[in-house]
């Protein structure tokens, strides 16, 4: 078994090192505070290549793997939860399935500027009533003749306010359940569609959570991305993917909090000594990073099967339960070791232990990800 | 070559604008001790325009025995090409056995280029320059950061060359007594080699703060944050007659100006008091800074290397103390 | 329009930190770097390349690890590589090490040649002016900025103790380069990946057209005639105690140096 990074890896970890603590960390209390949504460093993660690493060259992308991929969301993450989340909802959930449904055309069309960072891209599954039973879709896409008539409403789309390209899933044939179920790829601006209301949120605040509105909205034939009734695997699939996206966020976060904390634990005197000369910190934190790099490895690994064109659905299932579960309980005793400073905005943790939150719930839950491991083991 | 043709210690008397630099005269000091142990003499070389003439007395007064000037239109402003060309007719012509450069933009650019030419070694930035029993130039520089500290020899080779930083080198007491001798030399330049045209020449305010000059230096570190810890420091530096410097980190991240740097890539200081504030002491630093008289060091880590050879070490949030001092001084003054 | 930039592979210098019992340096590690001046000479070709499509060349000497630097340089956008290697070039001083270079470069077509100011490992700032004298180039060091006519003629603004002086120079020539002359691009995701397919050019003392005599250990003039660390300071009195304290005790010692 060989854990060693390639050459290409190591040579990508030092840049985006970099950027990320030059350019990503100074912003980012700054994003969570104002609720501000990147787009300066969009423009300039667009220009090193970071919005298509996994993109081949032909279609403007970087001819990168994902696990380039993944790294590039854990360190940004690490600096900047918002900023992970941007890149990842755009090349898991907007540019993938587009590269692994699309026809030449729609390839041709929309990945050199998503590659490029010129366009941003979202993804819209969820619905008021279609959560973890994504199946219950109740946006109807209805075959027009020369066009495809859209209605329907999405919630919770990441990217929603600053994206130009949507990948929208609806309901084509209701018959048919989930096999009636089509992906489409929509445009902004398109007449009919509109952004609605933004969340105000927890964390990850910069990354602008809208609604998705279709009201009599017409999109061309050819924006059907995928097959007709293939919709939900598609959705289904996109999801995996994305899965270590967000795996790979979490562990970014859990990671960055634990950067603060051995500094701070060093630096905070107690009883006259530092904090972490006392044992129980030093077990704990013994203890963080265990699970810490225990996520790396499962991100890492679920990566590299994708990679190897391999299944990976219940490794990233699992990368992401298990990365989610420790950034959250990584986040939480980050504060702890703070103490009252921590619960302020004064310290980065703060803002960590509520970034952290999401990742158990988005893009499948902890439950979710349970259905899928354990599912897989009792089949 | 033969070695023993080469004598004397000759000195690089850098002069812009026709002031001489300080560090001339700090090279004379040290050129004086090495002569006195080679029983040689110590001769300054002055190029510039007409009007440095008759700063050639200055240098016979910090040490020279004989100061070789020479003057002409193309000696007025450095060029490297020019200085290179009169330093090397003087080199071949008087066949020196030492020669010392300020390690200034000006001695860092001509001396290696001269170096080259002459097909001998220099050793940049010596912190500390002796006669061997063999009665050879050991030159002793940090290496590798600062830390490592190496001494070198360049020993079938003549001149043997080094530079020295502004500051490192102590000047002897001016003697206006002195006798010397000023040696009037024509240089014969090959003009067809001047390429470089000076187009202008600028002078910038922020140049007149020479931080080697202070008496009592605060130095601001990472550990200061932000502007408004600069800000505080600077009103502190104002209560108590000192100058305000700073490590790389902060002339980086654009607080300060570059000549306020302390350390390897910055300046060497040996003020009376320093005082740094919120410094690790990087072995850059540190290499900028260990030779002050007395060493206070205020930083949150007890660990930080800066404790390990400041003479007074305290613990604490440079946040706070430092507006908690500015205080104290307000009200002692009252 | 052709450039040649030198590189060095220093290690991180900031990075190194000294046994606090032994006074040692800890080199274990220490990253290795492209030495920050000479990223500030890439970056400016590579600003020429993209205004003047200029042919960016990296070489640098040193050990076959040195090679590292060169794929970074491709994933920031040069055109060639070079790594100049061999035991014959072994413990060269500056003017050695300039020498292999200049030998190097002899070989190659050249309109500009850069290198940086210094490099952080040595901070000699020589081998940029040694390599000028060898190939008869003008040299303009401690480049801040650069501006090109399209046709032969550069516009230099560099530092100076006091300020800064603009001069003209025509090509060929030498230039060293600040750090802080521009802000030196990133690599690209796709200059990373593509990075190990190129071809680096390795080049041994046979390459060159440099009497051995005057490379490596014996072509050095300068040899270390002993190496040693200052060894650690004892240290002074710390104090751990609250801002008011401190402030008393730092006051106090201020009063007895007679600053206030």
């Amino acid at each position: 078994m060989d854990f060693s990074l390639k050459i290409e890896e190591e040579l990508f970890l030092q840049m985006i090192r970099e950027f990320a603590e030059k350019e990503v960390k100074p912003l980012a209390a700054e994003i969570d505070e104002l609720e501000k949504f990147p787009t300066e460093l969009v423009n300039k993660m667009g220009k090193i290549g970071l919005m298509g690493i996994p993109v081949p060259v032909k279609y403007g992308g970087q001819g990168g793997t994902n696990q380039m991929y993944s790294m590039a969301v854990e360190e940004l993450s690490r600096s900047c939860g918002t900023t992970g989340v941007v890149v990842s909802a755009h090349t898991s959930l907007c540019v993938a399935p587009i590269l692994e449904n699309g026809t030449e055309e729609q390839k041709m069309k929309y990945l050199p500027k998503l590659a490029s960072g010129e366009w941003v891209g979202a993804f819209g599954l969820t619905e008021p009533g279609a959560g973890t039973d994504a199946a219950l879709q109740q946006t109807v896409a209805v075959d027009a003749g020369d066009k495809w008539i859209l209605n329907g409403t999405k919630i919770f789309i990441t990217n929603a306010g600053f994206a130009h390209v949507y990948i929208v899933i609806a309901m084509t044939d209701k018959s048919q359940g989930t096999r009636g179920i089509s992906a489409f790829i929509v445009e902004r601006g398109t007449p009919g569609f509109s952004i609605g209301k933004e969340e105000k949120k927890l964390g990850i605040r910069g990354s602008s959570t809208c609604e998705l509105i279709f009201e009599n909205c017409e999109i061309p034939k050819e924006n059907l991305l995928g097959k007709v009734g293939r919709g939900f695997g598609l959705a289904m699939k996109t999801l995996d993917g994305g899965r270590i996206g967000i795996a790979a966020q979490a562990l970014g976060i859990a990671q960055g909090a634990m950067d603060e904390t051995v500094k701070y634990t060093k630096e905070r005197k107690q009883f006259g000594k530092a904090i972490a000369k006392f044992q129980n910190t030093q077990f704990q934190l013994a203890d963080m990073e265990t699970k810490v790099q225990a996520s790396r490895l499962l991100v890492r690994h679920a990566a590299y099967k994708k990679d190897q064109g391999m299944p990976y659905s219940v490794d990233a299932a699992m990368a992401k339960l298990f990365a989610a579960e420790t950034s959250m309980e990584v986040t939480t005793k980050a504060i702890q070791f703070h103490g009252g400073y921590g619960y302020t905005r004064e310290y980065p943790v703060e803002r960590m232990f509520r970034d952290a939150k999401i990742t158990e719930i988005y893009e499948g839950t902890s439950e979710v990800q349970r259905m899928v491991i354990s599912g897989n083991l009792l089949k | 070559m033969n070695k023993s043709e080469y004598k004397n210690v000759f000195v690089f008397a850098e002069q812009r604008n026709g002031e001489i630099q300080g560090v001339a005269f700090e090279l004379l000091g040290k050129a004086r001790d090495l002569a006195k142990d080679l029983q040689e003499e110590v001769y300054a070389i002055l190029l510039g325009g007409k009007d440095v003439e008759t700063k050639a007395q200055s240098l016979i007064a910090y040490g020279a025995d004989k100061v070789i000037v020479a003057t002409c239109e193309h000696l007025q402003e450095y060029t490297t090409e020019a200085y290179a060309q009169a330093i090397t007719q003087i080199v071949t012509d008087y066949k020196p056995s030492i020669i010392l450069l300020g390690a200034t933009v000006i001695g860092r650019d001509l001396g290696p280029r001269l170096s080259a030419r002459l097909t001998t070694g220099l050793t940049a930035d010596c912190t500390r320059l002796e006669i061997s029993e063999e009665k050879e130039l050991l030159m002793t520089r940090p290496a590798f950061g600062g830390n490592l500290m190496a001494t070198i020899v360049c020993s079938d080779h003549r001149p043997q060359m080094s530079t020295v930083r502004p500051g490192v080198m102590k000047s002897m007491e001016k003697d206006e007594t002195r006798q010397g001798v000023i040696e009037k030399i024509k240089i014969n330049f090959d003009e067809s080699k001047f390429k470089v045209k000076i187009i202008e020449t600028v002078k910038e305010q922020t140049s007149m703060v020479d931080i080697t000059e202070a008496k009592v230096l605060l130095c601001g570190g990472r550990g200061i944050g932000t502007d408004q810890g600069f800000e505080n420091l600077k009103d502190l530096a104002q209560l108590m007659n000192a100058e305000v410097a700073a490590s790389r980190a902060i002339v980086d991240a654009g607080l300060i100006g570059h000549e306020r740097q302390v350390g390897q890539t910055g300046k060497t200081v040996r003020p009376d008091l320093y005082i740094g504030f919120g410094i690790s002491g990087a072995i850059q630093h540190m290499a900028g800074m260990e030779e002050s008289e007395f060493i206070v060091a205020i930083n949150k880590d007890r660990y930080a290397p800066i404790m390990q050879i400041a003479d007074l070490g305290i613990v604490g949030d440079v946040k706070q103390i430092i507006p908690a001092l500015s205080q104290r001084l307000k009200s002692i003054k009252k | 329009m052709k450039i040649v930039v030198c590189i060095k592979q220093v290690p991180d210098t900031t990075e190194v930190k000294l046994d606090p019992v032994t006074g040692t340096l800890i080199r274990e590690g220490v990253p290795s770097i492209m030495n920050p001046d000479d990223k500030g000479g890439l970056e400016l070709a590579l600003e020429l390349k993209d205004k003047y499509n200029a042919e960016v060349t990296v070489i640098t000497m040193g050990p076959m690890q040195a090679e590292a630097v060169l794929r970074e340089a491709f994933a920031m956008g040069a055109d060639k590589a070079i790594l100049l290697t061999d035991r014959k070039f072994a413990g060269a001083d500056t003017l050695a090490t300039s020498n292999a270079l200049a030998g190097a470069i002899r070989t190659l077509e050249y309109d500009l040649v850069i290198t940086g100011r210094q490099a952080i490992d040595g901070d000699t700032a020589q081998v940029g002016p040694q390599i000028a004298e060898h190939l008869d180039l003008p040299q303009v060091s401690y480049l801040q900025n650069l501006k090109y006519d399209g046709k032969k003629t550069f516009t230099i603004k560099k530092a100076t103790e006091d300020g800064y002086q603009v001069v003209e120079v025509d090509s060929p020539c030498l230039v060293t380069v600040l750090a802080t002359a521009n802000e030196a691009r990133y690599m690209t995701v796709r200059g990373i990946v593509e990075a190990f397919d190129k071809p680096v050019e390795v080049m041994g003392a046979d390459k060159i057209d440099v009497d051995e005599s005057k490379l490596g250990l014996k072509g050095s003039p300068t040899k270390v005639k002993k190496a040693f660390t200052k060894g650690v300071k004892s240290a002074g009195q710390v104090y751990e105690v609250d801002t008011e304290e401190a402030v008393g005790i730092i006051i106090s010692k201020l009063k007895e140096k007679f600053i206030i």
